[in-house]
């Protein structure tokens, strides 16, 4: 049995009703696969140690949507990216969350580089993506005119998208919650005890039983790991700093320009963004501390430098926003996906930036390996259509552009934030919905609101206010809210 | 764009509802044949002035001193009487080639297009995001124009402990505003050798408001999660380090022209201020569309905006009659320490620019300042000025200084007298 018990006799906790399915972190991942076991005869419960679904590593990554060209061929990640950015892709077109089909392209910029660019395209193919080319210099410049001097050539990746990651680890979760998922915000999980069938995760706010557990803990899915007796993973945080440009500067890169990956990582990318901005990062920096999510003088002192050789017409252009996140990476080349039959107990560990895209492949693969361990499993016939989300991607009508939208409800047409657009019909919708936003970073990755280039000089205030007002009116109570900054 | 989009064709579009756009709208309206329109995107126009209660207002343009919020409505009272139709809550969302503004409204969606364009969209804080510092991303981190919007506007309360990045004018209301919502301005920080707004400020700013400032300094990091508790700032000179408790702060002055429209529009921008380039009478590049205000020169004083509108206005009306500016035109250039000057082109036959003052930015302090104007290598002109140059607020040049320009010669620079 575990080698964790619990800190508290099992007799004064209040009896919990037990789910079928308790899944540790409401991240992209574990909300994929929340809302795939909730697909069948199963009560699943989410459980995340935060106030917000999507909070952790989800929120704060370069928002691609994998073809999966450079995985590594044969591994588990390989197949899952590669099968997810097609589950994700239609997913996206049912539910609403934004995607652009943007292409991405490879630059060489010494020798070396541009002879290992036929091996990048022969592993794309082993990948099973036989859409990559080889370019020359002139091709390069010609998709992207703005690219700093010295490029030999490129490699083509046209299917490569981007995405808006916060939609859809939202809408994710918020399907799993209309498919009958019990969701349990503001619980983190200080140790499981086991009662026969039964596994029981004492948390700070509530304990949660459930028969089986599934851990897509990420960050700290090597500590829900060990409380199962394992010593088998150690994730370190490898942070990674962004800057983001402000939306003028979006002519400029209409494509995702990546470096040639090195044995140092995939280096420094140059994205647009869904939101029309454009985005360069990441850094990628070892760290102990797995909360250390602010920016460093080093990281934008070497994304300014990568900048200024990559498109020093970019930098020309104001600074909207720079962040930093954390990769919840781990030693391992690979996912790191196992069930624990004799303790009814799964690990989905390892999962990297990839994760985005796979999310939905992880979550059947996960099903399919609690089938294999003899969870029964029978499909729903009185499954919920999928949620419709709120557009704020900016290739898609946005409410202030919608003409038939205000007419019916003029709160549509009430710009609250100027820069991103955002209107006080948005922000009362957020705070309406199935998983309303905790908090203004919740309502941020809801609606946009304040993420523009004033940083909310013209609207905090009124968007604070407006915030508070909805929240109180959607549920009646306000509760503790920090002041707008 | 569906058909129920409604189209609006004033004579005039303002856009923006600030001092400069609602003083344009009141000597305008009732002087042209058809509606002057302003759009203001805010719930109020007014502009900054509506969340800047203190005292200082209307000085030069009103001949009385009055406080921010009183000037701002009776800017709007002006326009307003004098026939100006003002749409709030109306944000002009794009411009196209052709001149049409699109516009986001509670009534929907509109089209405007006027045979006149007034570009008057201000200029906002550059944040502390754009100013690349790097740190923790805590709450109880402002411009003053957040700030004070939380406090004027919406009741809000700031922290106790704050630290004001900046020593411009705009500083020193951010100081003021702080100690009215109750927090205590523990440290005034700024790169500078000393803090630049006016001396007078200074002085009564330091021993009324008691504000120790550290000048020759540069914040490196913000830190607290999830409210800020110090920030840590550097020495220029020593490159010292030291870190400061604080629960409140707020990054003030460092001014970018809100120039979304005039770039999506597609004119010329002067890459001194970042705002469109201009001529004296306020045209643009693009015929028939004009600017004035603070996205002309980030910033000056709210009723220097306020005499560039009704310096714009009589050029719209000279515009609207017919009368075309002259084809030839010379470029004003600034040499250090000055980095820019606007207007930026001069034409023959123009008025002087708005109170016959050219308004440059400085980066150093200059006390006693000689300037010269140069054409195709030759001084034409020289003045000493009994002001200085000071860093973080304009410098306003007599207009005289040009009057020697040759129409037909080259870029005109101004610089520091050198002998």
């Amino acid at each position: 049995m575990s080698a964790a018990t619990s800190p508290q006799p099992a007799a004064a906790a209040p009896a919990q009703p037990v789910a079928d399915v308790a899944v540790i972190g409401a991240g992209i991942v574990g909300s994929a696969i929340a809302r795939e076991l909730a697909g069948y005869e199963l009560s699943v419960t989410l459980i995340e140690a935060r106030a917000d679904v999507g909070d952790g590593t989800s929120k704060a990554n370069t928002a691609i949507l994998h073809t999966g060209y450079d995985a590594k061929p044969g591994t588990l990640e390989s197949r899952l990216v590669r099968t997810g950015y097609h589950l994700l892709a239609d997913y996206a077109k049912q539910t609403g969350i934004p995607v652009e089909r943007t292409g991405a392209i490879l630059v060489a910029w010494d020798a070396d580089e541009l002879a290992a660019l036929p091996a990048l395209r022969s592993k794309a193919a082993a990948n099973g993506y036989d859409r990559c080319e080889v370019v020359d210099a002139a091709e390069v410049y010609r998709q992207v005119p703005d690219l700093g001097a010295g490029a030999l050539g490129g490699l083509t990746v046209p299917d490569e998208s981007i995405i808006c990651t916060w939609t859809a680890s939202l809408a994710l979760a918020t399907d799993a919650r209309l498919r009958g998922t019990d969701l349990r915000l503001d619980h983190q999980v200080r140790s499981v005890g086991h009662d026969g069938e039964v596994t029981t995760l004492h948390c700070d706010t509530a304990d949660v039983r459930a028969r089986w557990v599934i851990n897509a803990a990420g960050l700290g899915c090597d500590y829900i790991d060990q409380m199962f007796g394992y010593d088998r993973i150690d994730v370190t945080p490898r942070r990674g700093e962004l800057l983001v440009f402000d939306k003028l500067a979006r002519p400029l890169v209409n494509k995702i320009v990546l470096p040639v990956p090195t044995a140092r990582g995939k280096g420094v990318l140059i994205s647009p963004t869904i939101y029309g901005n454009i985005m360069l990062g990441p850094t990628a920096e070892n760290l102990d501390d797995r909360t250390a999510t602010g920016t460093s003088e080093a990281g934008l002192d070497f994304l300014l430098g990568k900048g200024r050789r990559l498109m020093p017409r970019l930098l020309e252009e104001e600074v909207t926003a720079n962040y930093a996140g954390l990769r919840a990476a781990i030693d391992a080349g690979d996912y790191l996906i196992e069930a624990d039959g004799e303790q009814r107990y799964l690990l989905v560990g390892g999962i990297r930036s990839t994760g985005l895209t796979s999310s939905m492949a992880i979550a059947e693969h996960v099903r399919d390996l609690l089938a294999d361990a003899g969870l029964k499993l029978t499909p729903r016939s009185d499954l919920p259509e999928s949620p419709c989300m709120p557009n704020i991607g900016e290739a898609y009508l946005r409410p202030y552009q919608d003409e038939a939208r205000i007419a019916g409800d003029p709160s549509y047409g009430r710009i609250v934030c100027f820069c991103e657009r955002v209107t006080a019909g948005e922000i009362r919708d957020a705070c309406q919905s199935p998983i309303p936003p905790p908090d203004l970073g919740g309502l941020r990755r809801r609606t946009r609101a304040m993420n523009g280039r004033c940083q909310g000089f013209f609207c905090a205030a009124e968007v604070g206010t407006l915030f508070e007002r909805c929240r109180f009116q959607a549920h009646g109570t306000s509760g503790p809210l920090e002041i707008p900054a | 764009m569906t058909d129920v989009t409604r189209m609006l064709t004033p004579e005039v579009l303002i856009i923006g509802g600030g001092p400069a756009g609602l003083t344009a709208a009141a000597h305008l309206a009732g002087c042209v044949h058809g509606d002057v329109l302003v759009l203001d995107r805010e719930k109020q126009a007014g502009g900054i002035p509506r969340h800047s209660d203190h005292l200082g207002y209307g000085i030069r343009d009103m001949r009385r001193v009055i406080s921010g919020p009183a000037y701002a409505q009776r800017l709007v009272r002006a326009a307003a009487t004098a026939g100006a139709v003002i749409h709030t809550e109306a944000m002009v969302t794009g411009w196209d080639g052709d001149g049409n503004a699109q516009v986001t409204s509670p009534q929907g969606r509109l089209v405007v297009r006027a045979k006149a364009v007034v570009l008057a969209t201000g200029a906002r804080e550059r944040p502390r995001t754009a100013r690349l510092i790097p740190g923790d991303r805590p709450g109880g981190v402002y411009t003053t124009g957040q700030l004070q919007n939380l406090v004027h506007l919406h009741h809000g309360v700031p922290g106790q402990r704050a630290v004001v990045v900046g020593g411009e004018l705009v500083s020193w209301s951010a100081v003021v505003t702080l100690r009215e919502a109750g927090a205590r301005t523990v440290l005034m920080t700024t790169q500078y050798p000393s803090p630049e707004s006016y001396a007078a400020f200074n002085i009564g700013g330091k021993l009324a408001l008691r504000v120790p400032v550290t000048a020759r300094t540069r914040v490196v990091r913000v830190m607290g999660r999830p409210r800020v508790e110090a920030i840590e700032i550097e020495n220029l000179d020593t490159r010292d380090r030291r870190v400061v408790e604080c629960d409140t702060v707020v990054f003030t002055g460092d001014w970018i022209p809100d120039h979304e429209l005039a770039r999506l529009a597609g004119l010329d921008l002067d890459p001194g201020t970042g705002g469109p380039l201009t001529d004296t009478a306020l045209r643009t590049s693009r015929p028939g569309t004009f600017a004035a205000g603070n996205l002309l020169h980030p910033v000056d004083t709210a009723d220097i905006a306020a005499l560039d509108g009704r310096h714009v206005a009589d050029q719209v009306r000279a515009w609207l009659a017919g009368q075309r500016p002259d084809a030839r035109a010379v470029r004003l250039r600034t040499q250090k320490p000055f980095r820019w000057v606007a207007p930026g082109v001069l034409r023959p036959g123009d008025p002087a620019p708005s109170r016959r003052r050219l308004l440059l930015w400085t980066d150093d302090l200059v006390r006693m300042p000689r300037v010269t104007a140069i054409q195709d290598g030759r001084v034409i002109g020289l003045r000493r000025l009994p002001w200085p140059a000071s860093p973080g607020r304009v410098f306003r040049l007599p207009w005289s200084l040009l009057s020697s320009v040759d129409p037909s010669g080259g870029d005109v620079t101004i610089g520091l007298y050198r002998s």
